[in-house]
Formats: C-alpha cells, structure tokens, sequence
C-alpha cells in the first residue's frame, strides 16, 4: 500500500504542476516574512507545508489564494501561477480565484447560519446551481464528500454552529468543496480537534486527494507524515527542503530539516 | 559523543542513550565470548568453555531488552530521519549481535572434543583469526555508538583479511586430515571453529553497514565493502 502510494507520487511528479510559485517574497510592512520561495505544487497529491512558528508557512499558504490581500500592510512579490495563469495578473478575478483555492482554516468558522445553507451559500453566490433542486444536490455531494452526510441529513435546518468541533471543520470542508474548487488550502485544520476528529479529517484528506490538489500547513508531523506526499519544510521564511515525504522523514538532506523533525530544533 | 543528541525533550535522549547502553553491553559481551571461547581453546580450559556457553543467557536477555526498548521509543517518541534510523539499525543490530554470541557458543562447545585428540598441532592462526573478528565486532559497535558512518565503513574492509585466515586454515587442517585420518575429527572441529569465525566477521561487517545506513541515510557501495567474489557463502 505504502509502496504503491510512493510510486504514484513519483510518476505524478512528473505532470504539470497545479500550482507554481516563482521567487516569492512576502513583506508585512518592512518585514520581510517570505524570502524568495520557489515551489511547484502537484495536482494529484497532497502537500504539506511544515516548519516552526513564525516561519512562514501560514503566510506562503495564504499568498495561494491571495488571501493576504486583506491585510493592508502586506505585499507580495515574485510569480504564483494556477495552470500557468498568474493569479496576481491584472485579470484575475479575487472572488473566482478564491472559489478556484478554495481554503479551510485552523478553526472552524461555520456561518451562523443553516448547516445547508453554509453549503449552498456558495455555489447560490457563484451562480452554481439553476434552481433549488440542483442546490440540494449540490450540499447533498458536497456533504457526502466530506463525509459529513450521514451525521447531518436528517437535521440540515440546524445551525451549524450546533455541530461538534469535528464535524464544524467537515463541513467547512463541505463548504470549499461545494463550489467545485481546483485547489483546497487547509490551514492547520485538526489543531482543534480530538484525536478522533482528527483521523476523520485525515482519512477525508485521503478521500480527496487526486480530485483536488491539496496543499495543508501542520504544526504536527507525524499528520504530514500521514497524509502527504510531498514535504516542504520552511524555516525563517525560506524554503529549505521539499521532496518526497517518505524521504524528508527517513532521510533529509539538509541539517536543519533533519534538526527540526528529530526535535531538535531550537 | 555518546551523551546527548541535542533533542529538546531531554527524555528523548535519555532513551536513546540507554538503547545505545545496551547495544554496547552487548557487543561488549559478544567480544569477551569470542576471546574467552578462543582462550579455552587454545589453554584446554574447559571451565572456560563452560563459562562461555553459560554466558550466552546474558546476551539473550539484552537482546530482548533492546527490542522492547526500540519499541518503546517508536511507540511513544515517534523518532524521525537519523534518529528513526537508528532505532530500527538498533533492531537488527540486536538480532545480529545474539548470532555472534551463538558463534562463541558454538566454538566454546567444540573445546571437549578437540581437548581429546591431543595429537592435533595447535593452530596459531586460529586464535589470530578470532582476535581480528572480535575487533571488527568492537570497532563495528563503537561506531554505532558514535554513530560514526567512516569508523563503520572501515570495519567492512577488513573482512577481506577474515576470509583470506579462513581459506588458509582450510588449507592447513586439509592438509593435517590428508597426513594421518586420526587428525580428522579435531581438525573438523576445528574448521567449525574456523567457520564461526569466518561468519562472525560476516555479522560485523552487517551490523557495521547498518551502523553506516543509520549514520548517513546512504547504502555501502561494493567497493567500500570490500566484497569478495571469490568467496562462497
């Protein structure tokens, strides 16, 4: 199984990146936060991005999406292209880019509102769905595919801030994915939750792995371990290492890789 | 440089201190067997010999203290990279070190029977032979210690050395055994011991290309090893 998954990973590698990012630098104010990032991302594979606090991580992961566009003293430099489009050119659209990288945070932020209408919310703004039946089954898909269906189809008018954590993050996956989106960022997205939540996440990952290019920041190693393919490893906002993930862990070629995941860094 | 590897969490290191402990008692006393088993031998001391073969309980025990030890640190600490390598080289190293012990035992057995044939010549180069491999073994087990990949890959290039002294004390007890048949059974004995020898070299030349994997993530070419392709198996 392992084995299998290694040598998928490898022939993939070979494709098309989704995602290309070229010379990036990121500034919060005089602060440089991101030093000259150069990474390709894969379509067919999972992603992680780990590294110590502060190292910049979060802050390349939300240049994705242009999600550090909200913050005003931020400036970003250098060439992020999704299928070779630069998402940073004059003419792309924020809103469509953002349901192209769709994105799920560390803690779960449902809207206050239905648990089906967290899902429709989406696809109703994007113009997704010609009329109600097909929204129904548009939150349906999206639900089942984050594997949220069965615990929630027979209370879809409750709120969804009623859910546990766990099933808070499921559907805020539910949500990204119901607008069909290309990319899925993930933010640190079992930090709040319990061990069991967790692995329903992760095993949601491995579910949508290869009909989603999945890119996912963690503090926890032995997640990326779990869950990724490719390993990029950041450090005082470089980019130190990035490979294969099965080697990052077993054999790492740069010191403070190794240093940083046999913990002993700092 | 056995001390501390500069994890965070001290505990962490303390753990891999003691699995290292415990490699190095091992070998530690793979080496005294292979010495005391060759001692015996050469002075017909079968006291000694019993010894030898009473001690191997030692090794058994550390063996299996090694292995609930590495399955603990993986259980609880999740090691990674050099440090998962180690672990796992710990392992086998374990598992391979027990085998030499095994090797001892067996010479120390052969001691009575080649103790009652008194008209055998004794052998020098046997006794040369077991000092060469019990260095291999000792250089092979400080290298893990220090994790020292170069010390590691020094202890593979001398079993060339091993297999030549097994080849000529083939030779020689041939030769005895051809002289006067009386010869044949301490001289088969004998090459057993030889044998053991030849194989213990083998082991440490394992544990000594496990020590360089855990120590630099890299294979040990053919070369570096010094394989020989003249040598059966």
């Amino acid at each position: 199984m392992m084995a299998n998954d290694m040598s998928m990973s490898t022939a993939e590698a070979s494709a098309e990146p989704k995602l290309r990012a070229a010379g990036v630098s990121v500034w919060y104010g005089p602060k440089k936060a991101i030093d000259d990032v150069s990474i390709e991302v894969d379509r067919e594979n999972v992603t992680a991005f780990i590294g110590p606090s502060g190292c910049g991580k979060s802050t390349f992961l939300r240049t994705l999406n242009r999600m550090n566009d909200t913050i005003a003293s931020a400036r970003v430099e250098g060439l992020i292209e999704l299928d070779g489009e630069d998402i940073y050119g004059k003419d792309m659209d924020v809103v469509q880019l953002r349901a192209r990288v769709g994105m799920v945070f560390q803690k779960p932020n449902p809207f206050p509102k239905s648990i089906f209408e967290n899902v429709a919310y989406g696809p109703r703004i994007h113009g997704l769905a010609a009329g109600r039946d097909e929204l129904d089954e548009i939150v349906e898909r999206s639900l089942k595919r984050a594997g949220l269906w069965e615990e929630v189809k027979d209370r879809l008018p409750e709120s969804g801030t009623a859910l546990s954590g766990g099933q808070q993050q499921r559907l805020c996956i539910a949500r990204a994915i119901a607008v069909d989106p290309e990319v899925i960022l993930m933010d640190e997205p079992c930090s709040a939750l319990d061990p069991i939540a967790t692995a329903k996440i992760e095993e949601l990952i491995h579910e949508l792995r290869g009909r989603y290019a999945i890119v996912i920041v963690t503090h926890n190693m032995q997640q990326a371990a779990r869950i990724s393919q490719r390993t990029a490893f950041f450090h005082l906002g470089e980019l130190v290492e990035y490979g294969e993930t099965s080697e990052i862990f077993t054999n790492p070629k740069v010191e403070r890789t190794k240093d940083y995941i046999t913990g002993r860094y700092g | 440089m056995a001390g501390t590897t500069g994890h965070t969490l001290k505990a962490f290191d303390e753990d891999l201190d003691q699995l290292r402990a415990s490699i190095a008692e091992m070998g530690g006393l793979a080496e005294a067997a292979i010495s005391e088993s060759m001692r015996a031998l050469v002075q017909r001391d079968l006291e000694a010999a019993q010894k030898v073969v009473d001690d191997d309980q030692k090794l058994d025990a550390l063996e299996m203290e090694v292995e609930s030890r590495a399955v603990q640190i993986i259980a609880l600490r999740a090691p990674m990279a050099d440090d998962l390598r180690e672990v796992v080289a710990a392992l086998k190293i374990a598992g391979v070190v027990e085998r030499i012990g095994d090797y001892a035992k067996n010479i120390a057995k052969r001691v009575r029977a080649i103790e009652q044939s008194p008209n055998l010549r004794p052998l020098s180069l046997v006794p040369e032979m077991a000092r060469i491999v019990a260095e291999m073994v000792h250089s092979a087990l400080d290298a893990f210690v220090a994790r020292d990949a170069q010390k590691a890959a020094e202890v593979c290039q001398r079993d060339r050395a091993v297999d030549d002294f097994y080849n000529s004390i083939f030779r020689t007890l041939l030769t005895f055994m051809m002289e006067d048949p009386q010869n044949i059974t301490p001289a088969t004995h004998l090459l057993f011991v030889a044998k053991n020898l030849e194989r213990i070299g083998d082991h440490a030349t394992n544990v000594a290309e496990m020590v360089y994997f855990a120590a630099s993530g890299d294979r040990l070419g053919q070369r570096q090893r010094g394989i020989d392709s003249t040598q059966s198996d």
